[in-house]
């Protein structure tokens, strides 16, 4: 099994190791659901090193990922700024979920998920390789950056506790930084991006310096928190994972992600977009919430019966913040699935009813369930 | 290595049972079980009155990560439940063998506890798990 540079930092803050996609990671430190809500309340922090960056540049880099992804770098003006995208296959399917960094139209980064690394990087390569002889070659560089550790530091406090380890430089680099951008300071790349619904940073680190980073964070009271709570967060605050909430025979449209396709202008051609087109009108399904306040837990891959057909829970846990389950269902169109609805899942003795909700349920500590 | 009492009876498939005298005894999950689930959400228990049968899955312990059942160790009828389990699941995980109890049964016969395991039978058992 592959270790990320902080393996040893990990056990000794007692982390419970488990075999994540063929990377040795905390599952959790102690306790999960206490870990979600230091992040909830003040600020944790995870490895997230397994995540695999990937930057892209060259004169053409700006038309490539225009024909990669089904959202359109065009939107990114500002320097640093960042954009969540799916990368899709010919039949709209998701490849992978993406965040893109852009700092000039000729430089741009690229965070994708651990489990598909080695997919992307082919899938990057084919589709830059159709890209060149559609234009007679073009000027793309395609480069993994392995070189660097990721934490993700998350929470109310997360930015107060970051700005104690950060240097004075880094500090000026990240002063009123709006969400969602990323800037190189010193030997940090620092983002305002996360996958908590909380503020904070995910900040890539060279190796070598990883784990006095860690332990200086650690030191500046932010605790350590493991795969475990990073889905219970996730999940509420209405964040897709890649794998279970969609995959390669899912499309945007059907796993909550229509906001990430830009439609306009029409003339971008996209890697899935004609069967998009097509999706649009005639898909038969959706991602939604779903709520239960009864004791128990709704797990993933429950049926969900409803009116108009079954349906199927892709994500589902206990919320410790709302103190009841939560969850994703991939659920048929039709009326009886809209929003404030109630139907049936099928749990392990019995039929209990949930009520459908946005598939978002919880962000910076606060409930938004209507 | 988990901890595991000396004065206690286990279970093959993880709870423990203590004999509080006149024929009642309290039923637990164990410290190695607990940490196997990870965070303790809801406990289903059974309610006082109910008779329960050796082998029966009487109760379930929800965890962050699964839902498992809890089998009845004796045969008999609930004398009583930890009612505490209801706001405070969280005992379970802090303290398996103390605060974290989930019955008490009422046995038919007392002397059905002498087929379980002792705690170095309850050890050898898990540690073919592991």
């Amino acid at each position: 099994m592959t270790k990320t540079y902080l393996h040893a930092a990990h056990i000794a803050a007692n982390a419970k190791m488990v075999d994540f996609f063929g990377w040795e990671m905390p599952i959790n430190y102690g306790s999960q659901i206490e870990e979600h809500h230091a992040v909830r309340q003040d600020a944790g922090m995870f490895d997230v090193s397994h995540m695999t960056i990937v930057d892209i540049t060259g004169k053409s880099a700006k038309a490539y990922l225009q024909y990669l992804l089904a959202n359109d770098v065009d939107k990114l003006t500002d320097k640093g700024k960042a954009l969540y995208s799916g990368m899709l296959n010919d039949a709209g399917g998701v490849v992978d979920d993406l965040i893109v960094y852009h700092f000039d139209v000729t430089n741009y980064r690229l965070v994708v998920n651990s489990a598909t690394k080695e997919k992307d990087l082919h899938w990057l390569h084919n589709i830059l390789a159709k890209f060149d002889s559609s234009r007679d070659a073009s000027d793309v560089n395609i480069v993994l950056r392995d070189e660097f550790c990721m934490l993700a530091v998350q929470g109310p406090n997360a930015k107060d506790k970051a700005s104690a380890v950060f240097s004075p430089a880094q500090n000026e680099a990240v002063k009123g930084m709006k969400p969602f951008f990323g800037v190189q300071a010193e030997d940090l790349f620092i983002a305002t991006t996360g996958y908590t619904g909380e503020s904070g940073y995910e900040i890539m680190v060279p190796k070598a310096k990883a784990e006095d980073l860690w332990h200086a964070l650690l030191n500046s009271g932010v605790k350590p928190c493991g795969l475990g709570a990073r889905d219970t967060l996730r999940l509420e605050a209405g964040m897709n994972l890649y794998g279970q909430d969609m995959d390669e025979s899912i499309s945007p449209l059907s796993a909550n992600m229509a906001w990430t396709i830009a439609w306009e202008p029409t003339t971008r051609n996209f890697i899935g977009r004609e069967a998009l087109e097509t999706l649009r009108t005639s898909r038969t399904d959706k991602l939604v919430g779903l709520i239960m306040t009864e004791k128990g837990i709704l797990r993933t891959g429950l049926k969900v019966n409803t009116p108009d057909g079954d349906g199927i829970i892709t994500s589902g846990t206990f919320s410790p913040t709302l103190g009841h389950s939560i969850a994703f269902a991939r659920v048929p169109m039709g009326k009886s699935t809209d929003i404030g609805n109630i139907v049936d899942v099928e749990m392990r003795k019995k039929s209990m009813p949930v009520k459908i909700v946005k598939p978002s349920f919880v962000r910076n500590g606060k409930s938004v369930i209507d | 290595m988990s901890n595991i009492p000396q004065e206690l009876k286990y279970t093959n498939t993880h709870e423990w049972i203590r004999a509080e005298g006149d024929g009642i005894f309290t039923v637990g999950i164990t410290e190695h079980a607990q940490g196997l689930l990870g965070d303790m959400v809801f406990l289903d228990l059974p309610d006082v009155g109910d008779a329960i049968a050796t082998g029966d899955d009487c109760a379930v312990a929800e965890s962050v990560k699964a839902a498992s059942d809890i089998y009845a160790p004796l045969s008999g009828e609930i004398v009583e439940v930890n009612e505490d389990l209801e706001d405070s699941p969280e005992l379970v995980n802090a303290d398996a063998f103390g605060d974290g109890w989930l019955f008490k049964v009422n046995a038919e016969d007392p002397d059905e506890v002498n087929g379980l395991l002792d705690a170095e039978g309850y050890a050898n058992l898990i540690d073919e798990d592991e």
